[in-house]
Order: structure tokens, then C-alpha cells, then sequence
């Protein structure tokens, strides 16, 4: 599938699948594409090029019939902010002719936290309210399918971990979801994962099969306190070094040599480190996480573009 | 003072303007457009004053008068009579603005130099034109007599003159059926470009079209409680008129409200329409105040007459409802008439509003492109 | 002297207490990662920092001027960047350039120089006329973080400056901070991504307007017995039981 905007090709090349009861994620930075995406399989855009089918129905001809079943929830907050909690969920509800009561047992384990404030007006609440409304709201007309577009952006870590655990709970029943983000470490909580990037789909496999492609030897180096960024530079310093990133209280490093096993490297390392003036500096082996494998594919593709302009 | 900085910020707003192009151009063209359409609407002379002569005994004086109003531009003869009783049904169906009826033996008592009487009788629920249009009338009275009478001797005429329909000229009188127009349109066409644009920029907009509603029921869903709120403002706007100016209700209350509320439903409609064809509140908000307000100024007949504008200009005026609304209303308020004399007024208004209702249901296209 | 020196900094709006008389400083070339839930308070304490808002109550300086008479002096001292502004975008990298150069006061060939040296460093010379619009996101934030740099602040402000950023600019973006910091300018950041308050000398967390921790990363895993900062950040932001109070904003 493809879409483009004028001069800006927003998707290129899209193939995936989402099978029934997955929990599918969509990774990848702003600008990707994600919404682009997500709106043509709502039927909000038709695609360029390509075809896609919704529930079995064609996204271009049959989307009156997809709307009546999906529900979606866009990337901006699509709650009425001048009406409460209970008027916007009752909203929703009728224009999917149902009602509130029908689809509790649905909404119940989200709706039941912010029930205590029904009568609060929606831009009243805090953010993580206001995603646990919207979320009540997509859901209320019990779908079929469920989008949602970036739905923890903006919301700090603890709200997006108990968000993801609500997403635990739907999957549970049985419902299938599509979800965006563009926090890699979200991705560890979905069935399969699509990595996207500049509008192309890098990968899609679960996620802790995601790192096994990664075919170069993988070491994490603890850094911490004041040397952390004296140990960024001189690791990059060293011959066989691809790249060195920060990891939270770690450095990732990548060596170039493709076949040379890790824990030689690592006594490498060790050595050349000592000979700077870092000691006590211990490197080990680890497996490319998502983070790892999203970066190199994103170099990776930049590489064969740089090629290809060549 | 950092003159530097003021410098670059003034530089960084020029830019800002200069790009968005969109703007400017309304910008830049607006009062252009006003100029020149200011100018040619805004006189204060009257032209094509369809006249009713009434002439009970022709004879040569008569006659001679006569012709003096059918051979000027500023007037046109609609109808010559020999009784009073024809104009007051021509005032009604607005088929004419101004009577000028003849005494009995009008030649005869010229002939013995005595005086003769002309009446003249002008539809002054046209603002701003009653009086100049007796005005205009006695001028050529006036110059017929120097010239033919002056030769035979030394009488006068003493034309009297009489504004029906409004005989104390009260102008709020002339204004409040146009006032009501403008009144309706503003609130009506900006509230549902703003309630649809803000739906759209906010995004909730998302979620409707995502979902079983159709366009036509998120359109009529929007038009429906302006409605309502437009309906209470014809009520207050008329009972203000009615307690506090004291204009008269010569017609049917239920009618004008009834009209009242089918041209609100017409700038309802253009507000929608207005809101599904722009990108965002801003641009909403500004178009339809420009395609509202402006045309109502100055090309419905509120303020300039009509009849004085520029012959390409007055068909323009066609498409402008409250042109169409406003003859209604002073219809109703000023002159009494009923449905029968306001049959094709109310027709256009109503295939105007179905047209733009439709238009508007189609070009909300159920996808966001 | 201290870069930032708050004490018991205090922001009421009507009966809500949004800042709760908050006690911290901050050293003079510091990374300070300054976290918290949505809701807790940060954004409110920040505006009082770079002038924005008048406290309630309390004290704060910042480069040594008092929020409370000096706001003048702290803006022209102070670079700010936040997520969600940064850069007009219907103006050019350079022109965005020139005008936040002549806000601050620099000589036209300050801004000269300072506009090749950032392009250059950023890997960016031959975009120095696109529209800002047209750049990708992790750029966009590059270019503004140099802009708030360009006038060579003693401290700079971030609030969530790398948002839906991908994960390769994002620790491109943390370089600049790096060597930023390595020039001697105290860094000011708040973050949602936890990995990245590892990389602060020191962090501080915000719970309903008061702050529960103040630390080196380090030091606070250890006292309160978490692996990582955001096991840290869960167990001080939401403790067992509570459920969200769901406070206005």
C-alpha cells in the first residue's frame, strides 16, 4: 500500500497482517507514517496505490460497513472537552445506536476508574483520565477491531504502563488491536510488532524475535556518574567500534566484525579501556533488543538510500 | 530599547504574512472590493422610480405632464389609470414606488387659472428613497409648469405630497426588516462555520466520520439547535422593535416568523457550507463573515437602494438572500401584504436554502481527503 | 554560586496548590533531570524558573537573579525550549536563526558565525534555507536546541525536548547536551523516557506538587532499592494502593 501527499510520500510499500486476537503494535518515531496509516485502515484516506481489507471488507468500497464495527481512537484527544465523563461515553454510544449499559462489561475494567467521575467535565480530568475516557468511548459499541493511534504520547511512564495493562486485558477477551507508539518499549508488550520508518516497514516479527537478525556482536558497558561521557568517546575511539550509543545507566557497542564471538571482544575492550585510564570497566555480551534493532535498521536504510542517491 | 530585535521582529511578521497567501489575498482584495462596490451602490440619487400616473379626465395639460414623466430616465411609467384605486395594490405587490395622481379637470382649472392639484404619493418603506423620489417628482412638476403654464400665465400647482406606509418617515421602521436580516445571517452563518470547523480542528471530527452517522445527519444535527436559537432571536429582535420603536405589525406575525425562520435556515446552511469547504476556525469564521455581512451591506437593498445601482450591478443582487428576505419582511412588517403578494420571494429563499443544504451535504466529504 | 536555588517555592491557583514549597539547587554546569507524573507540578515549576509565573511564596534564583524582581535579567541570561514550540515553521532554519540572534542581542556577525558553526556541527549546511516545516522532527529539535544555545546561556531550560524523537537523534540530541555541559552551561531537562534520566548528574521527582526524591540516579536506586530509574519512578510516582487522584492540571 501507498500514500502520498503531493511532493511527501507519507507510505510506501506497506504489506502486513493482523490476525484475530493479536495484540499488533506499530513502532516507530513521528513522522513515519503511523498515522497516515492508521487513517486509511479506518477509511479516513484512500491509499495511492494498493489495497487493503478491514474485517475481510475492502477499505475504499465497503467502509460504511467497517465503520459501524471498528472502534478508534485518533492520536489527538477526541473527547468532547465541554461535556462530562458520562455525556461523552453516552455520546459515543448512540451514534453506534447502542447504549452505555450494553457495553459495560466491555468497558468496565477501564470505565470503573474514572466512574467516580462521571459527572466532571472532560477538560477537567488529567491526562491519563482523559485516555482511560477515550479508550471507555472506542470501546463502548463492543467492536470488532480496535485502533488505536498513539494513545500514551505525552503521558508519563506510569500512566502508559497501566494503559498497556488494560491492553493486556482486551487481548485477553479475545479482541484484536492495532496499536502505534513511538516508545520502543511498549513494543515488548505486543504479539508482533511492525517496525516503521520514513514511511517503510522495516521488520515485522514478535518482538523478542525482533533483535535476532541483528548480525553484529553486541556488548553493554556500564556507565555511570561523571565518566559516562568520557567513556562514550573513548570507546568510539576504538578501531573496530560501529557504533556506541547511550542505554539508560549503560553504553550499547557494536563491533564491526561480524563473526568475532563476543566475550573476546569484551577482554578487548577491557584491555583498551585500562590502556585510557578506565578501569573496573567490565563489557558483556548482550542480545539486540528492539531499541538496538530499530537503530540499525534506521542506519541501515539510511545507508542504502545514501547508496542508491549515489 | 533593542532596536535590533524590534527590527527582526517586525521582519519575522512581515514573513509571517507573506506566506500565508491564503490570508493575504482576502486581505489585500477585501476593501478593493469594497471600494468599488461602495461606489457604485452608495447614491444618494434615485434612478428608474416606476411611477403610476392617475388621470381621471386626459385632456391636453394633462397629457402633456404626462409625458414629461415618461420621457426622463429618472422614471418609468408603469401603469397610467384613471382611478386612484389601482395604486394601492401596486404599492402592495411592490410593483411600483411613487403615484402621481391628477385632479379631475386638471386642464380645466389651469385653463381659468386656477389652481390644480396633483397628489403625490410615494412607497416610503424604502428607506433614504421616499423623499427623494417626491423630490424628483415635483422637480419635474415644477419644470412642465414654468415652461408650458408660465406661457399661459401665472398659475401654480401645488402639489401635495403623502408617504404611504410610513407616513411619519420613522426610519426605524425602514430599518428593522433589514436589521432582522443581518442580525439572522451573522449569528446563524458564523455559529454553525464555527461549531463545524472547531469539530473538525479538534478532532473529534475523527471519531464521527469513523463511525455508522452519515453527513446528512452530523449536518441537520448541527443546523437543528441554531435553529432553535434563531427562532428566540426573531422573537426578541421583533418584540424590541415592537415595545421599544413601536414599528408597526401591519402583516401576519406567523408569516414573518415563518420566513424568519426559512431564511435562517438558509444562512445555517451557507455556514455550513462555508466550515465543509475551509481547513481551519480561522479561515471558517472569516470567510463566512465575508460572504455575510458584506453582501448584506450593500447589495440586499438594506441601505442603498437597489434601483440606483448600476444596470450589471443589480442582477448581481439576485443571489444575495437577504435581498430576497428583506422584501419579505418589509412586505409584512411595513406594508401588511400576505403570502399571495410574497409568493416568489419566499420561493427563492426556500430553493436557496435546499440548494446550499444539499451542496453542503455533499461536499462534507465522509473522509478527512 | 549556584546555577538554580529554589527554596520552598510555593504556586497556589485559587484553592489547588499546583508547587508545593519545593526545595532544590542546582550546580553550575549540571545535567538536572527534573521528572514527574503529568499533573504533578513540573511544568507550573518550571514557568516560575524562567519567569513566566509569579510565585506564591518561596524563593528561587536563578544565575543568581531572584524570579521575583529580576525577571528581566534571568530571560536574557536563560536559553528555553519546549516540546510543542520551538521554531516558527513557516520561516527558514536561518531566518529563525537571525530573528532569535537579534531578540538576544547579538551582533550580526555573532549570528553569522554562530549560524555556520550549529550547521556545521549539525550536519546540516545545505538546509540552512529550508523551511523548518519541512524538516524531519529529530532535526527540528537539533536546530532548536542550538537556537536556545546560540546566545551561549549560562543555563538552559528543556521540557520534553525529545518527544516521538527516533531513538538514534534522541541520543544525538543527549550529545548536545553533553558537550553543552562540557562548556560549563547547566542543563535543565525534563524527560518522559526514564532511560534518558539515567544520563542526568542529578535528578529530582515530583508527586503531586512536592518533591520525593533528589539525587544522583545512582543514589537513589540504591536508597530505594530499584534496578533501573524507572522502577524508581513507578514505585515513588504511584505507591501501592493509590489510585490516580485524577486532579485537575
Amino acid at each position: 500500500m501507498g500514500k502520498r501527499f503531493g511532493d511527501v510520500v507519507a507510505l510506501q510499500d506497506v504489506s502486513f497482517d493482523v490476525r484475530g486476537g493479536e495484540l499488533f503494535g506499530l513502532v516507530g518515531p513521528d513522522g513515519a507514517g503511523k498515522t497516515t496509516l492508521f487513517r486509511i485502515l479506518t477509511t479516513l484516506l484512500v491509499p495511492d496505490g494498493g489495497a487493503a481489507t478491514v474485517l475481510g471488507l475492502d477499505v475504499v468500497r465497503d467502509f460504511w460497513a467497517i465503520r459501524r464495527r471498528i472502534g478508534y481512537m485518533p492520536g489527538t484527544f477526541s473527547l468532547y472537552p465541554d461535556l462530562t465523563v458520562a455525556e461523552n461515553l453516552e455520546f459515543f454510544a448512540s451514534v453506534f445506536g447502542t447504549t452505555v449499559e450494553r457495553g459495560y462489561d466491555l468497558i468496565a475494567p477501564i470505565y470503573r476508574q474514572i466512574e467516580p467521575f462521571r459527572d466532571r467535565r472532560a477538560d477537567a480530568l488529567s491526562g491519563g483520565m482523559k485516555q482511560k475516557l477515550a479508550l471507555s468511548c472506542a470501546l463502548v459499541h463492543r467492536p470488532d477491531l480496535l485502533f488505536l493511534d498513539e494513545p500514551t504520547t505525552g503521558v508519563d511512564a506510569v500512566s502508559r504502563r497501566e494503559f498497556w495493562d488494560q491492553l493486556g486485558i482486551l487481548r485477553a477477551s479475545g479482541l484484536p488491536i492495532l496499536v502505534s507508539t513511538p516508545y520502543m518499549d511498549e513494543a515488548l508488550r505486543c504479539d508482533r510488532v511492525a517496525l516503521i520508518q520514513q514511511g517503510r516497514i522495516l521488520e515485522i516479527d514478535p518482538p523478542r524475535e525482533i533483535g535476532k537478525r541483528y548480525s553484529r556482536p553486541l556488548l553493554a558497558v556500564p556507565a555511570e556518574g561523571a565518566t559516562r561521557y568520557h567513556l562514550l568517546q573513548t570507546l568510539r575511539g576504538f578501531s573496530h567500534a560501529y557504533s556506541v550509543y547511550p542505554f539508560g545507566e549503560e553504553l550499547h557497542y557494536t563491533d564491526r566484525r561480524a563473526g568475532t564471538a563476543p566475550d573476546a571482544i569484551a577482554t578487548e575492550l577491557a584491555g583498551y579501556l585500562r590502556a585510557h585510564g578506565l578501569r573496573d570497566v567490565e563489557a558483556r555480551p548482550i542480545a539486540a533488543g528492539i531499541e538496538d534493532a530499530f537503530m540499525a535498521l534506521m542506519s541501515q536504510g539510511a545507508n542504502e538510500l545514501a547508496d542508491a542517491a549515489a | 530599547m533593542n532596536v535590533n530585535a524590534l527590527r527582526a521582529f517586525v521582519v519575522k511578521e512581515f514573513r509571517h504574512i507573506l506566506r500565508d497567501r491564503q490570508t493575504l489575498i482576502v486581505l489585500l482584495s477585501m476593501p478593493l472590493v469594497q471600494v468599488i462596490l461602495f461606489g457604485f451602490a452608495l447614491r444618494s440619487d434615485v434612478r428608474n422610480v416606476r411611477v403610476v400616473l392617475v388621470d381621471p379626465s386626459p385632456d391636453y395639460a394633462s397629457i402633456s405632464l404626462r409625458s414629461r414623466f415618461a420621457a426622463t430616465d429618472r422614471f418609468r411609467v408603469v401603469a397610467t389609470s384613471a382611478t386612484a384605486d389601482t395604486i394601492e395594490p401596486l404599492f402592495r405587490r411592490g410593483a411600483a414606488d411613487l403615484a402621481v395622481v391628477l385632479e379631475p379637470e386638471f386642464g380645466g382649472h389651469l385653463g381659468r387659472g386656477e389652481p390644480a392639484r396633483v397628489l403625490i404619493a410615494s412607497d416610503a418603506s424604502d428607506p433614504n428613497t421616499g423623499t427623494t423620489m417626491q423630490n424628483y417628482a415635483r422637480a419635474v412638476i415644477s419644470a412642465w409648469e414654468q415652461e408650458t403654464v408660465a406661457r399661459r400665465g401665472a398659475v401654480r400647482i401645488a402639489p401635495e405630497t403623502r408617504m404611504q406606509f410610513n407616513p411619519t418617515l420613522e426610519s426605524v421602521n425602514l430599518f428593522v426588516p433589514g436589521l432582522i436580516a443581518l442580525v439572522l445571517t451573522l449569528v446563524s452563518a458564523l455559529m454553525t462555520a464555527i461549531s463545524l470547523s472547531r469539530e473538525k480542528e479538534r478532532g473529534t471530527l475523527e471519531v464521527l466520520l469513523v463511525s455508522p452517522l452519515r453527513p446528512a445527519q452530523i449536518i441537520v444535527g448541527k443546523v437543528l439547535p441554531y435553529l432553535v436559537l434563531a427562532f428566540a432571536n426573531v422573537v426578541t429582535a421583533l418584540l424590541a422593535a415592537w415595545i421599544v420603536f413601536h414599528v408597526p405589525f401591519r402583516g401576519s406575525v406567523t408569516l414573518l416568523i415563518a420566513a424568519a425562520l426559512l431564511y435562517s435556515g438558509l444562512s445555517l446552511a451557507l455556514g455550513i457550507f462555508v466550515a465543509a469547504k475551509t481547513n481551519s476556525q480561522r479561515t471558517a469564521m472569516f470567510t463566512a463573515m465575508l460572504v455575510t455581512m458584506l453582501p448584506n451591506a450593500l447589495l440586499s437593498g438594506m441601505i442603498f437602494p437597489i434601483a440606483s445601482m448600476p444596470a450589471w450591478l443589480r442582477p448581481v443582487t439576485f443571489i444575495v438572500p437577504a435581498r430576497w428576505f428583506i422584501i419579505v419582511a418589509r412586505g409584512i412588517m411595513v406594508k401588511g401584504v400576505g403570502v399571495a403578494h410574497l409568493r416568489l420571494e419566499l420561493l427563492v429563499l426556500l430553493v436557496m436554502t435546499i440548494v446550499l443544504l444539499a451542496s453542503s451535504i455533499r461536499s462534507f466529504k465522509p473522509r478527512l481527503a | 554560586m549556584k546555577a538554580i536555588a529554589a527554596q520552598t517555592l510555593t504556586k497556589r491557583f485559587g484553592a489547588f496548590t499546583a508547587v508545593d514549597a519545593i526545595t532544590f539547587d542546582v550546580a553550575a554546569g549540571e545535567v538536572f533531570g527534573f521528572l514527574g507524573a503529568n499533573g504533578a507540578g513540573k511544568t507550573t515549576a518550571i514557568k516560575m524558573l524562567v519567569g513566566l509565573l509569579a510565585p506564591t511564596s518561596g524563593e528561587a534564583r536563578v544565575a543568581g537573579f531572584d524570579v521575583h524582581s529580576q525577571r528581566d535579567d534571568i530571560r536574557r541570561s536563560i536559553g528555553y525550549m519546549s516540546q510543542r514550540f520551538a521554531l516558527y515553521a513557516d520561516l527558514t532554519v536561518r531566518e529563525n536563526i537571525q530573528l532569535y540572534g537579534a531578540i538576544y542581542g547579538l551582533s550580526d556577525e555573532a549570528i553569522a558565525a554562530g549560524t555556520t558553526a550549529m550547521l556545521e556541527r549539525l550536519n546540516l549546511p545545505g538546509h540552512a534555507d529550508d523551511f523548518v516545516a519541512s524538516l524531519p522532527l529529530g532535526w527540528k529539535q537539533k536546530v532548536a536546541f542550538s537556537v536556545a544555545m546560540l546566545h551561549e546561556p549560562k543555563i538552559v531550560f528543556l521540557d520534553e525536548p525529545t518527544g516521538g524523537v527516533d531513538p538514534i537523534t534522541r541520543r544525538q540530541f543527549w550529545e548536545l547536551i553533553y558537550e553543552a555541559a562540557a562548556r560549563g552551561t547547566t542543563v535543565f531537562v525534563t524527560t518522559h523516557y526514564m532511560d534518558e534520566a539515567e544520563y542526568c548528574d542529578r535528578i529530582s521527582i515530583m508527586v503531586n506538587g512536592r518533591i520525593t526524591a533528589l539525587g544522583t540516579p545512582g543514589d537513589l536506586k540504591r536508597e530505594f532499592d530499584a534496578a533501573t530509574v524507572d522502577e524508581l519512578f513507578v514505585r515513588l510516582a504511584r505507591p501501592a494502593g493509590a489510585t490516580e487522584a485524577g486532579s485537575a492540571a
